[in-house]
C-alpha cells in the first residue's frame, strides 16, 4: 500500500514539474506584478519609485480632480472613462453589426473567400501600420487624405476637416479605425456560426412563407445569440484594454481629447512620470475587467462541463 | 447550400454587388498607402494617390530610402531577432504545460487551470511598471533575453488554454496502450502528444509570431534600448519626426507589414483558426 501511495505521489510531483515552468513566468510577469501595481497605486509623486504614501487619493483624485479622466460638471460629460463608454458602445457594437452583415451577406457566394479576406486583412497588420494607414486617411489635407478629397468632390464648397485634430471629431475616427481593424475577427466567428445553423430550420421558415428578413430576425438572429455575446464581449474586453492604436493615432490628443482608460495609464506613468497615480488607473481598468474575467472562467468551465 | 439554390437570383446579384462594395470600401485605405509608397516624392507632394491614372509614374526610390537611411534594416533584423524565440519558447512551455493540465492527476489542477483562464482577460497594463522594475533588479535592462521573456510569459495563458483544449480531444485510448507499453510522461508527450497536434502547434504558432511580430506596446515599455527597438517602434519614431513625409511613412510601414501579409497568404487557414481561437488574448 506505502508503495502505491509513493508511485502516486512520484506522479504528481512529475506532473507539476512539467506546469512549473509555466507557472513562474505566470506568477513573475503576471500575478505578482499585478498585485505590485495596486501596492504602487497607494502612493504619490513623481519618480519612477514613489515613496509617499497617501492611501487611496489617487483613486480619489482621478475620479473626481481630473477633467482629462473624468469631467461631469459640463454636459456633456468628458474624459478618458466617458470615451471608453463610447468605444464600449460604438467598437463592439459596430464591430458585431458589420460582421454579422458581412458574414451573412457574403455567405455562399462565389466571392466569400475573396470577400472575407480583404475584411481580415486589417486584422493582420499591427495597429502601427494600421495607425499610419488611418492618419493617411484621415489627413486633413484634401490632397492626401482620400476621405477629405472625397467629401469635397461631393459636396460644393466643402472645408476640409481635421478628423484626428477636432475635440468633437476625433474619438469617432478612431473609433472607425478600430472597427475596420476588428470587424474581420466578429466576421470569421458569426461566419462560421452562422454556416453552422440547422438549414433545415430556415428552409421551415422559407416554406412557411416568412419573407427573408423576417426570417433573419426572428430566427437566425435568436439562433446567433451565443457567438453574437461572445463577440461583444471580446470586444468589450479589448475597448477596455486599449491603447496602441490610441497612442500612435492621436497620442491621446487633441488635447486629450482622444484618451481611453488604457492609454491615460501609459501617459500618466511613461510621460507624466506620476507613476502611482498611473497605477490606480490601471488598478481602475482591472476592478472594471473583473466582471469579464469571471465571465471567462464561467464560459470555459461550460465548455468544459460539455465536454 | 450551392446544391439546391439556383445560380443566378436577383438577390443573389444584389447581395454581390453590396458586397464587393464593402469589400472594396475595405480594401480602400491600405491600397492608397501601398500605391503612395511606389510613387515619386513630387508626386505624393502635389497630388493624391487617386491621380496616378493621369500620373503613372512608379519608383522604388522610397523603399530604398527607408531601408538605407533610416536604420530600418537593422530594425528589421531586430523584429526577427524578437519575433523568433518569443514564439518558439511560449510553446514548449505551454505544450509541457497543457499536457500536464490535460492528461496527468496532481491536487489543485482545475483551480491552477481556471486562474491561467481568468489570466487571459488581465491587461497588460497591470504588469508593467512592477516588470520594469524586475528587469533591473536582475540586471536584464535593455537585453533580448527581457523581451523574450515577456513575451513568453504574456504569451502562456492563451497558448496554454488553446493546446490544453486540442489536447485534451485526442483519444483515451492512445495514452491508455503508451501506458501498456511501458512509456512514461514525457516519452508519452513526445511520440503521441506533439506529433498528434501539429495542426493546433502550427496554428498557436503563426498566431504567436505574428502577435510578437505585430506588437507596439512591449517592445516600447520594456525594451529599453533603442538600438534594439523593432519595426513598429521604429515606425511610431518616424510618425513623430516625420509626420508628413508619406513616402518614409508609407515604404516603412509596407516593409513592417510585409511578414505578416506574407505569412497571411500562404497560411491563411491556420492563421484565421489560430486567431479566432485567439479572440480574447492581449
Amino acid at each position: 500500500m506505502a508503495g502505491a501511495s509513493t508511485r502516486e505521489r512520484g506522479a504528481a510531483f512529475r506532473a507539476w514539474l512539467f506546469v512549473l515552468p509555466a507557472l513562474v513566468l505566470v506568477a513573475a510577469y503576471l500575478i505578482y506584478p499585478t498585485i505590485q501595481t495596486f501596492r504602487v497605486s497607494l502612493f504619490g509623486g513623481t519618480g519612477f519609485n514613489p515613496t509617499r504614501f497617501v492611501g487611496l487619493q489617487n483613486y480619489l483624485l482621478l475620479l473626481t480632480r481630473d477633467p482629462l479622466f473624468l469631467s461631469v460638471t459640463r454636459w456633456p460629460p468628458r474624459g478618458a472613462l466617458v470615451n471608453n463608454i463610447l468605444w464600449l458602445v460604438l467598437f463592439a457594437g459596430g464591430t458585431v453589426v458589420f460582421g454579422l452583415l458581412i458574414a451573412v451577406l457574403a455567405n455562399a457566394l462565389r466571392l466569400e473567400r475573396v470577400v472575407k479576406s480583404a475584411v481580415f486583412l486589417p486584422m493582420v497588420i499591427s495597429s502601427t501600420a494600421a495607425a499610419v494607414i488611418a492618419r493617411f486617411l484621415f489627413s486633413p489635407d484634401a490632397s492626401i487624405g482620400v476621405l477629405n478629397a472625397i467629401l469635397n468632390a461631393v459636396i460644393p464648397g466643402f472645408t476640409p476637416v481635421s478628423w484626428l485634430g477636432t475635440p468633437e471629431v476625433v474619438n469617432f475616427a478612431v473609433i472607425a479605425t478600430g472597427v475596420w481593424i476588428w470587424t474581420g475577427l466578429s466576421m470569421t466567428i458569426l461566419s462560421a456560426a452562422y454556416k453552422s445553423l440547422d438549414p433545415a430550420v430556415l428552409e421551415a421558415a422559407r416554406v412557411d412563407g416568412a419573407n427573408p428578413w423576417k426570417a433573419f430576425w426572428r430566427i437566425s438572429i435568436p439562433m446567433l445569440a451565443q457567438p453574437i455575446a461572445f463577440v461583444l464581449i471580446t470586444m468589450i474586453i479589448n475597448s477596455l484594454k486599449m491603447i496602441d492604436l490610441v497612442l500612435v493615432m492621436t497620442s491621446g490628443g487633441p488635447a486629450g481629447a482622444s484618451r481611453v482608460i488604457g492609454f491615460s495609464f501609459y501617459w500618466e506613468v511613461f510621460n507624466n512620470n506620476q507613476v502611482g497615480y498611473g497605477s490606480a488607473v490601471a488598478i481602475l481598468m482591472l476592478v472594471l475587467l473583473a466582471p469579464l474575467m469571471v465571465w471567462q472562467v464561467q464560459r470555459i468551465r461550460r465548455q468544459e462541463a460539455g465536454k | 447550400m450551392t446544391g439546391a439554390t439556383p445560380s443566378f437570383s436577383v438577390g443573389r446579384l444584389l447581395r454581390g454587388v453590396l458586397i464587393v462594395l464593402v469589400a472594396l470600401a475595405w480594401l480602400m485605405p491600405t491600397v492608397g498607402l501601398l500605391v503612395t509608397s511606389f510613387r515619386p516624392q513630387a508626386d505624393i507632394a502635389t497630388s493624391g494617390w487617386w491621380n496616378i491614372v493621369s500620373q503613372w509614374r512608379f519608383t522604388g526610390e522610397n523603399y530604398r530610402a527607408v531601408l538605407t537611411a533610416r536604420h530600418f534594416f537593422t530594425n528589421f533584423v531586430n523584429s526577427v531577432i524578437i519575433t523568433v524565440p518569443a514564439t518558439v519558447l511560449p510553446i514548449a512551455i505551454a505544450s509541457l504545460a497543457a499536457y500536464s493540465f490535460a492528461w496527468l492527476r496532481f491536487k489543485g489542477r482545475n483551480l491552477v487551470f481556471m486562474v491561467i483562464v481568468a489570466l487571459l482577460v488581465l491587461p497588460l497594463q497591470e504588469t508593467w511598471v512592477p516588470v520594469l522594475r524586475m528587469q533591473s533588479a536582475l540586471g536584464l535592462t535593455g537585453k533580448y533575453l527581457a523581451i523574450w521573456l515577456a513575451h513568453t510569459a504574456y504569451g502562456l495563458p492563451f497558448a496554454v488554454a488553446l493546446l490544453r483544449n486540442f489536447f485534451s480531444e485526442l483519444p483515451r485510448e492512445l495514452f491508455e496502450a503508451a501506458r501498456m507499453d511501458g512509456y512514461s510522461d514525457l516519452g508519452v508527450f513526445r511520440s503521441i502528444v506533439l506529433p498528434l497536434s501539429v495542426p493546433a502547434l502550427a496554428s498557436l504558432g503563426i498566431f504567436q509570431f505574428v502577435w510578437v511580430w505585430n506588437d507596439l506596446m512591449n517592445a516600447l515599455v520594456l525594451l529599453q534600448d533603442l538600438h534594439k527597438f523593432p519595426l513598429t517602434v521604429a515606425i511610431q519614431g518616424l510618425l513623430g519626426q516625420y509626420g508628413s513625409e508619406w513616402n518614409i511613412l508609407a515604404s516603412g510601414a509596407f516593409v513592417s507589414m510585409s511578414v505578416p501579409l506574407l505569412v497571411f497568404f500562404l497560411l491563411q487557414r491556420f492563421f484565421v483558426q489560430g486567431l479566432t481561437a485567439g479572440a480574447v488574448k492581449g
